[in-house]
């Protein structure tokens, strides 16, 4: 990459076109290539110095990302000056590189492009809100009020609106007086259409909402129909949620505004705290003899009942399904027939801890079930007798478990997505690396025993060591408390009272206990360059920390790391936490090799949240390592990869996990202060010390 | 020697008027059960839920003093059972508070117990049984425990932490009753009552307490217990505004975290 050094020089003089065609041809044909920057360089000639520098600096961090964005920017960064302040251009950049992480380079090119419709958004000083920017808070909102996980996605609509599983908003919101209002905004939107599906708008048990817009269906009045039946719907779900939570319904009357005239017939109606849906659709017929069009609220979601009932019909199924099994496995165990009262059981009562009353009264649902009663309580607003029958027996979800199942093994689907700190933008980039963990295949069996010969007196001394470091019991005397009495102690107070002297008080005997309660998770590179001497005194290492910890009794675990692009993470299990260090383990470290790349950011980020599970009150992530992170491409080697992992382990650091990095890369020193921390490192000169060294290592960090 | 077991012992708390306690199904009735046949009781139950308030309702039913004990990781077998002490140039015993229980025929209750050192939770096993004794080693005493004596233990299955458990050759001694938030109507009408609000403010705040508990698991250790609804109710009642209350008392009461604080202001301003 083109150092961004080069573009900041103080100089106030413009480049000339000469200049900048030198350079843009370094940042966007670093491959050769037929095409060359000489006529977009002289049209840039003539902007001033700060702006070719914030051009020339986004065209970097684009091409970076994708060659053909970068020259985008470039050709239209002329027009794109004209249009926006520097704000608005940086603003213009990042949303088409989050466009093209999102949904791939046509839309980023369609975002680029089009700079008339972002600038009416943008539109000056005027503030917009994007989606990313109230994701996180507005997910956890959601799930505080309905209790059951909605997410959250952009719409490709040009509204929000809700399959019943998945909100989906805008990309963005403009035109407010300040970012507050937009958020507040995007909030209410999420309301109503969470409101949607909590208070019945797809339809209940008694009341189905496909039928009962047949009349419309195929017909030209079908979409005002939808529309009629949102606003009304819009209505009924303001009082509904205005009962409930007075605070947010006087947000959304104050987003309202007045009610539209042609709406004012229903409020009356419509804002009962009895009134359901059926009523909406009672007002619906008669708004629809009319031919009135639906009026338009400010505050409008769209209603797609298709995509709705069809969502809601297959999580009834799967809620059914596992609500099912848990009545079951409870009939099982308590040894009831299944014979039972035939009458709907209201759900009211269900709430979170009780089990529909068909069931003994004291039969506790398993939380699944619990979540599957709640969800479908939501969706029917009772739970039918048919859905506490028993099915077969197996797992609490059944469908769920399949599908995972079948996935481990295909590599197709990640196991996790990661987020990615990108410096340049100094954002993360969303879901951006794919996570695949699986289980290092076995090597030779007899390797590990091989290598605990030949370094059986070493292996006994690091025993010996490693013992003196575990937690036992003290027994500490002369202590001012204590369980018992310290008899010495105590004589010499007697003697010293008898010849007048004073006595002290410390005359008690106090168990201590040392209790150890550490965690090490070892991070091991697999990546290519580790081949040969580096891979041996790997595994060597391996093997006399497995042997030093035993004895220790440390909870640890080993994990191999490599990958090749961001989609190809991969992490290799060695030993879990949970896991003996047995014969598998042994033969998996046997099995260790070099693989491919080093991308470390999401490796640190996944061992992160593995090591957080551990209920130990230190955490420890060691890595082990032959250089700085890499990746296939040129992206992630040099600085990029370098901040991505500096910033993870920032992030594990703010979690309570401490990390310390091992290398044998000479020129460690050069970047490993700055990602681990000044002492957070040890650099080996030679690799054939690492078996050596590590549990030295160890002992002092864990000491 | 035995003038001083007394003047050290621990004070017995006895409980002379009623402490109001709302039953929630029939845990009186079982509790009573269990004390009529020297059983011993397990409370389940996330934290601020009414356990301990329980425990001191039904001392007050049983006309029995009650003893209770805060479990800590370091509490050892004497801070339960009792410690020699040094006064002039003798030795003198001192019953733990557990000892003393057992002497007096008490309710001693063991609040929190998983919190104890596993060495020191042995200890109860031959008094939760049909045994019905307490060993006391360093005076080689066996102390028989009358009919009156109970022994109470709770603790609260929600920590996830795999050190949190209780063993089964301890919990299976024990007749367990499950504690959860009682539901809406019956929480508001504790709150209205404990907390001195009205019960329009009462079901509010159970609002409240029931959207943050929604975010168990997604954020929050625990949602908002019952106590903490009980505290914003008397911040209100004592005049301050109903958000800040709930503020204070709720939202930065469950957590530190940043996002999640701001997600949990979001909630209080939904209900207020």
């Amino acid at each position: 990459m083109t150092s961004s050094g080069q573009f900041s020089s103080s100089s106030a003089r413009r480049l000339f076109a000469a200049e900048l065609e030198s350079q843009l041809n370094a940042i966007l044909f670093a491959s050769p290539s037929h095409r060359s920057a000489a006529g977009i360089a002289a049209e840039l000639e003539a902007l001033p110095r700060s702006q070719q520098e914030k051009l020339l600096a986004w065209a970097a961090t684009a091409a970076q990302t994708d060659a053909e964005i970068g020259h985008l920017m470039v050709t239209l960064a002329p027009l794109a000056f004209a249009r926006f302040d520097a704000a608005g251009f940086d603003a213009w950049a990042l949303a088409g590189l989050d466009a093209y992480d999102h949904d791939g380079a046509e839309a980023a090119k369609v975002l680029l492009g089009d700079l008339e419709s972002f600038g009416t958004r943008f539109d000056g000083g005027k503030s917009f809100v994007r989606f990313a920017d109230i994701e996180p808070r507005l997910s956890r909102f959601l799930q505080g009020l309905s209790g059951r996980p909605l997410s959250l996605g952009i719409s490709s609509k040009t509204g929000a609106w809700t399959d019943s599983e998945t909100i989906f908003l805008p990309p963005q919101l403009e035109g407010f007086a300040d970012t507050a209002a937009g958020k507040e905004k995007y909030q209410v939107l999420a309301v109503m259409l969470w409101a949607q599906t909590f208070f019945g708008t797809f339809g209940s048990a008694n009341i189905d909402l496909a039928a009962a817009l047949q009349p419309w269906t195929e017909t030209p009045e079908q979409q005002r129909a939808v529309d009629w039946l949102a606003a009304l719907e819009a209505v009924r779900l303001e009082a509904r949620i205005s009962l409930d939570l007075p605070g947010l319904g006087r947000r959304i009357a104050a987003v309202r505004g007045q009610w539209p005239t042609s709406l004012e017939n229903w409020v009356q109606r419509l804002e009962r705290p009895a009134a359901t849906l059926a009523d909406s659709l009672a007002a619906l017929t008669e708004c629809m003899s009319g031919n009135l069009a639906a009026p338009q609220l400010p505050h409008a979601v769209l209603l797609d009942p298709a995509a709705a009932l069809k969502i809601r019909a297959a999580r009834m199924e799967r809620d059914q399904v596992v609500l099912k099994r848990a009545i079951n496995a409870l009939k099982g165990s308590s040894g009831r027939s299944g014979q039972r009262d035939p009458n709907m059981v209201p759900l009211a009562a269900v709430g979170a801890e009780a089990a529909p009353g068909a069931l003994d009264e004291s039969a506790i649902l398993p939380p699944e079930a619990q979540a599957a009663a709640l969800s479908l309580q939501q969706d029917l607003g009772e739970l039918p007798p048919e859905f506490q029958v028993p099915a077969g027996t197996g797992a609490w979800r059944p469908t769920r478990q399949d599908a995972t199942g079948e996935c481990s093994t295909s590599s197709n689907e990640p196991d996790r997505r990661y987020d990615e700190w990108d410096y340049r933008r100094k954002a993360y980039r969303r879901g951006w690396c794919h996570l695949f963990e699986a289980d290092v295949p076995a090597g030779a069996a007899g390797y590990v025993e091989d290598v605990r010969q030949r370094y059986a007196a070493l292996i006994r001394q690091l025993r010996r060591r490693f013992e003196l470091l575990r937690g036992e019991d003290r027994l500490l005397g002369r202590q001012p408390e204590g369980d018992e009495i310290d008899v010495d102690a105590m004589v010499d107070a007697l003697a010293d009272r008898r010849s007048g002297a004073e006595p002290s008080t410390r005359v008690f005997r106090r168990r201590i206990r040392n209790q150890r309660s550490l965690a090490a998770m070892f991070m091991v590179d697999m990546s290519g360059s580790t081949k040969g001497w580096v891979n041996d005194a790997e595994r060597e290492a391996l093997v006399m920390l497995c042997e030093s910890l035993e004895s220790l009794g440390d909870a640890y675990a080993i994990y191999g790391f490599s990958g090749w692009t961001r989609t190809r993470c991969d992490i290799y299990r060695v030993k879990r936490f949970d896991e003996r260090y047995d014969q598998d383990v042994c033969a998996r470290i046997a099995g260790i090799e070099a693989k491919d790349y080093t991308r470390m950011g999401v490796a640190i980020r996944h061992l992160t949240q593995l090591l957080l599970h551990q209920p130990a009150r230190h955490r420890l992530l060691v890595t082990l390592s032959d250089g700085r992170p890499d990746d296939y491409g040129d992206e992630y080697r040099g600085h990029y990869g370098v901040e991505d992992t500096r910033r993870a382990l920032q992030e594990a650091r703010e979690q309570g996990v401490r990390s310390y990095c091992i290398t044998i890369d000479r020129h460690g020193a050069d970047y490993l202060g700055h990602m681990y921390g000044a002492a957070r490192y040890t650099v080996l000169d030679d690799v054939k010390k690492l078996p050596l060294k590590i549990t030295d290592i160890y002992r002092r960090l864990a000491s | 020697m035995k003038d001083s077991i007394h003047t050290l012992a621990p004070q017995l708390q006895r409980i002379d008027s009623e402490p109001y306690y709302q039953s929630i199904a029939d845990e009186v009735t079982l509790f009573e059960a269990a004390a009529a046949r020297c059983l011993p009781v397990l409370l389940k139950g996330p934290t601020g839920c009414g356990k301990t308030r329980f425990v001191e309702h039904m001392a007050w039913r049983l006309k029995r003093p009650l003893v209770t004990v805060a479990c800590h990781d370091d509490l050892t077998t004497a801070d339960l059972v009792g410690r020699y002490l040094i006064v002039g140039n003798e030795t003198v015993w001192v019953d733990g508070p557990l000892t003393a229980a057992v002497r007096a025929g008490a309710i001693c209750y063991l609040d929190e117990l998983v919190e104890a050192r596993k060495d020191t939770i042995v200890v109860i096993h031959p008094l939760a049984d049909a045994r019905r004794v307490l060993a006391v080693d360093k005076r080689g005493e066996m102390v028989a425990a009358p009919a009156s004596f109970m022994l109470v233990v709770s603790y609260n299955p929600g920590y996830q932490s795999v050190l949190k458990e209780i063993k089964p050759s301890t919990r299976q001694r024990f007749v367990a009753l499950d504690f959860d938030y009682p539901e809406a109507a019956v929480e508001a009408g504790i709150v209205a009552r404990e907390g001195g609000v009205d019960t329009e403010m009462a079901k509010r705040l159970v609002k409240l307490g029931e959207l943050t508990r929604n975010l168990k698991g997604a954020g929050l250790d625990e949602g908002a217990s019952t106590r903490l609804l009980i505290h914003a109710a008397q911040l209100i009642a004592a005049g301050i505004a109903p958000a800040a209350a709930c503020t204070a008392a709720v939202a930065r009461a469950l957590c530190d975290d940043a996002d999640m604080t701001d997600t949990l202001d979001d909630l209080v301003r939904a209900v207020f």
